[in-house]
């Protein structure tokens, strides 16, 4: 009994260190010490403080992504369009930057609000699509993925140009009073901190606490049962993707309110793919999140360093955690569970 | 082809699905395979064409014993079988369907096997046209063209499951034309699982009876329908005295309702179920017993006509509309429809509750659940997961689930699967419900249970309701007679 207990425990482990492994033969393939670039990866993340602050910088909206999506996956819904969710979000709060000149204290506030507004915008637009048109929202995520890269590159090539010309590039760099307040010059911003660990208290018991929860748990486990239950599958649906949407465009403000300082191409960096991974592993435990997001920022701002120090490329981390979901996938606990659970059986007959 | 089964069982857990069944079949010959639902007719013709192994038991085929892994194997023992789902790929095209499977080679010989194709539907007056895609075709005609695949891959004998569900008249017509041709011209064996009385009279000459995974009969065909009812359901024992507690007071009124769907066209019902009532439906399934419960606990939209519950007119209203005003439909699905796997049994009396605040309070809610589990005798606790749970006392979480109080409960096969105490008890529990004025329509795969439970009864068959008739008085050969289709 303990053993298997201790077994259940450890079980996340397995896939991890069958990830470092793999990417360990990888590296030794192209020649390259495990040792040497781990090492490398670790310096890289936590050598100094900027090196640390900014893993943490980049930990937030990854974060905030993450448990939006548990939201989604709980009821069932595969979120893929939380990307075009993060980029409506920070469009929405580069506007405010750019266009609104509100008084000092609400400057940043009203930002976060609208980012939060047009990310649940968008993934309303996803759930309507799928409870009235019947369009599954993978597709129509993808759809609307694409819709708002066009027009975040219309955006900042066009009207939101800089002065000086457009670059293609990015818009120019938003006033201070407009951006998150960092800390020690670097990218992090403390506030964003204390947003997302109110955020995570907040899905937290959403999940456990609230009657809504339950249905969203419920509605993802067997829609048809659940409707026989007395709940609205179509309402839910759409809060769903609108708390998810809202945390990932609040995410998504984040990112060019304290990571950059102006709308960029490609403003989102994949974190909202990176989330969905994130969630995969996490399999529904929001408790491991915050972990696994921070082991994958620390691996990710780590390989930069990797690549400086050795001539390997710094995608060496993007492999590194692509491969570990996939492990995480290929040994699903699904199997080994079941494979317990005929012993249980046995074990009381 | 002469097929011998031999003492062929199969257990799924503890249900027996194919209890010792012993069977002789002869070339030339058309079967029909009667029971009802869960008699084990599936079981068994699953293991005939290979889909899965019997748990022991034997098959002759041509007094040579046989074993199948997989149906393309029992296929080339001359064992096809057409499904209710025709097997195709409806993307593609009737030829591309035909080749698949057949040709392995390399390079498609498109010329030797169109003409193949052609030859076989013309043999049974199909007429398919080799060049249409799949998506075009109705089942009918999809039906065929899987017909003529099982015919080229050398079946010489054919299982039919079901096969008229979903056709057209026409269509049924030129596939039982096609059936004796097969079977009296070419000296195949045929098989027709079906639950429509009719038409196994139509076609078969010989049919089988199985109830609870046993064979309990076989008779020659024609024969009275009276006889085959009551070899489906065996003898049914004298109805015990119960004082009934009807009220003069209408609780469902339904009006000239039609309702349509795809499979069936019921026509313009008129019932009336008095509050505190006990209303049975009998019927062979997919009479249309079940789309008469589902239009009033409004999942299906009626296409005519009225409903009124307690004087409301609650025609065309939402599930979750009608489901407010007090009514409760229990499914015969459980954990398909009506319980949610991998929920607790706390989280479904949670979501099941008509109230509900924004926090869960979960002590309560766990306490709340700890008394239904007492009251519904439920083997589990508040936090056994609904799919731990087995299929009784799914059964029973299911009435557990049921609030107080209620206007209307619909049942569908409500005690399937329960034993006899469990039975009894869960009936004293709905009867109980009959005080404060709760009208209890019920459908039932079950005769014994439809008599002795109900008030009164109505008969459905092909989509037609037959006339109400009073439980106390009734007996098998009426419901058999109405069960068929005869007035």
């Amino acid at each position: 009994m303990s053993a298997r207990r201790l077994f259940t425990y450890a079980w996340p482990a397995v896939p991890i260190i069958a990830a470092l492994l793999f990417t360990a033969a990888l590296l030794v393939i192209f020649d390259a010490s495990p040792l040497e670039s781990l090492v490398a990866i670790f310096q890289g993340a936590f050598g100094d403080q900027s090196k640390t602050l900014s893993v943490m910088a980049f930990w937030v909206p990854l974060t905030l992504c993450s448990i939006g999506l548990l939201i989604t996956f709980t009821a069932g819904l595969w979120n893929i369009g939380i990307e075009g969710q993060i980029i409506m979000g920070s469009i929405a709060a580069s506007w405010v930057a750019l266009k609104i000149d509100a008084p000092d204290p609400l400057q940043v506030p009203l930002e976060l609000i609208m980012a939060m507004l047009a990310g649940a915008f968008w993934g309303a637009l996803s759930a309507v699509l799928k409870t009235r048109g019947k369009v599954h929202e993978i597709f129509s995520g993808l759809a609307l993925n694409n819709l708002a890269i066009i027009l975040t590159n219309y955006l900042i090539s066009g009207p939101w140009q800089p002065p000086e010309g457009g670059t293609f590039r990015g818009t120019q760099p938003f006033a201070d009073a407009a951006l998150l307040p960092r800390f020690a010059d670097s990218r992090f911003s403390p506030i964003s901190l204390a947003i997302t660990l109110v955020a995570i208290g907040m899905v937290y018991v959403t999940l456990r606490g609230t009657f809504w929860g339950l249905k969203l748990k419920s509605l993802g486990k067997n829609p048809f049962s659940s409707f026989l239950l007395g709940v609205a599958s179509e309402r839910e649906t759409i809060l769903a993707m609108m708390f998810c949407g809202a945390l990932a465009g609040l995410g998504g403000s984040i990112r060019v309110l304290s990571w950059f300082d102006s709308l960029r191409q490609s403003i989102s960096g994949g974190i909202g793919f990176l989330a969905l991974l994130v969630v995969m592993l996490a399999n529904y435990r929001i408790l491991y999140v915050p972990f696994i997001t921070f082991f994958f920022s620390a691996i990710l701002n780590g390989s930069i360093t990797l690549q400086l120090r050795t001539q390997l490329h710094s995608s060496i981390g993007g492999i590194l955690t692509g491969v570990m979901v996939l492990f995480v996938l290929l040994f699903g606990d699904s199997r080994i569970f079941k494979f317990f659970k005929k012993e249980d059986i046995n074990e009381r007959t | 082809m002469e097929i011998d089964l031999q003492d062929i069982r199969k257990y799924f857990g503890s249900v027996k699905a194919n209890d010792g069944i012993n069977m002789q079949l002869k070339g030339g010959h058309i079967y029909g395979l009667l029971g009802e639902n869960g008699a084990g007719k599936s079981t068994l013709m699953k293991i005939l064409s290979g889909y899965q192994p019997p748990d022991s038991g034997q098959i002759l085929l041509d007094e040579s014993p046989s074993k199948f892994d997989s149906p393309a194997q029992a296929l080339k023992s001359g064992i096809g079988m057409l499904y209710q789902e025709p097997l195709d790929f409806p993307p593609f095209k009737i030829i591309d369907n035909y080749l698949l499977g057949k040709d392995n080679r390399l390079r498609l010989d498109y010329k030797t096997v169109e003409a193949e194709l052609m030859e076989f539907s013309s043999r049974y007056n199909f007429n398919l046209d080799v060049q249409a895609f799949i998506d075009s075709l109705s089942l009918g005609e999809r039906q065929q063209l899987e017909l003529v695949r099982l015919l080229a891959g050398g079946a010489q004998v054919l299982i039919l499951d079901e096969p008229t569900t979903g056709i057209s008249a026409e269509q049924k017509e030129l596939l039982f034309d096609s059936i004796r041709i097969l079977a009296h011209e070419e000296g195949k064996t045929i098989i027709l699982v079906s639950h429509k009385l009719d038409e196994v009279q139509e076609l078969c000459d010989h049919a089988f009876v199985l109830r609870k995974g046993k064979l309990v009969g076989e008779i020659n065909i024609p024969c009275s329908n009276e006889s085959l009812v009551e070899m489906m359901f065996g003898q049914i024992p004298e109805r015990s005295d119960r004082s009934p507690q009807i009220k003069d007071k209408a609780m469902l009124k339904i009006h000239d309702l039609t309702i349509s769907t795809y499979r069936m066209q019921i026509e313009s019902i008129n019932l009336e179920i008095k509050s505190g009532e006990v209303f049975g439906l009998a019927g062979l399934e997919g009479s249309g017993q079940e789309l008469l419960m589902q239009t009033i606990a409004g999942l299906i939209k009626p296409a005519k006509g009225k409903i009124f519950l307690d004087g409301v007119d609650m025609t065309g209203w939402s599930y979750h509309r009608v489901r407010d005003e007090l009514t409760a439909y229990v499914p015969a699905g459980r954990l398909e429809a009506g319980l949610v796997s991998g929920l607790s049994i706390t989280e479904h009396v949670v979501l099941a509750e008509p109230e509900h605040a924004f926090f869960v309070d979960w002590k309560a809610s766990r306490e709340d659940s700890e008394k239904r589990i007492v009251e519904y005798q439920i083997v589990g606790t508040p936090g056994t997961m609904a799919d731990e749970l087995s299929g009784g006392n799914q059964q029973r979480l299911l009435f557990a689930l049921l609030n107080n109080p209620l206007k209307l409960v619909m049942l569908e096969h409500p005690t399937r699967g329960l034993d006899v105490q469990s039975t009894n008890y869960i009936w004293e529990k709905l009867y109980s419900r009959r005080n404060d004025g709760t009208a209890i329509l019920f459908m039932s795969a079950d005769l014994d249970e439809i008599i002795e439970r109900s008030d009164r009864i109505a008969v459905f068959s092909g989509g037609i309701m037959s006339r109400v008739v009073d439980a106390k008085s009734t007996n098998v050969d009426e419901l058999g007679h109405l069960i068929g289709g005869r007035e």
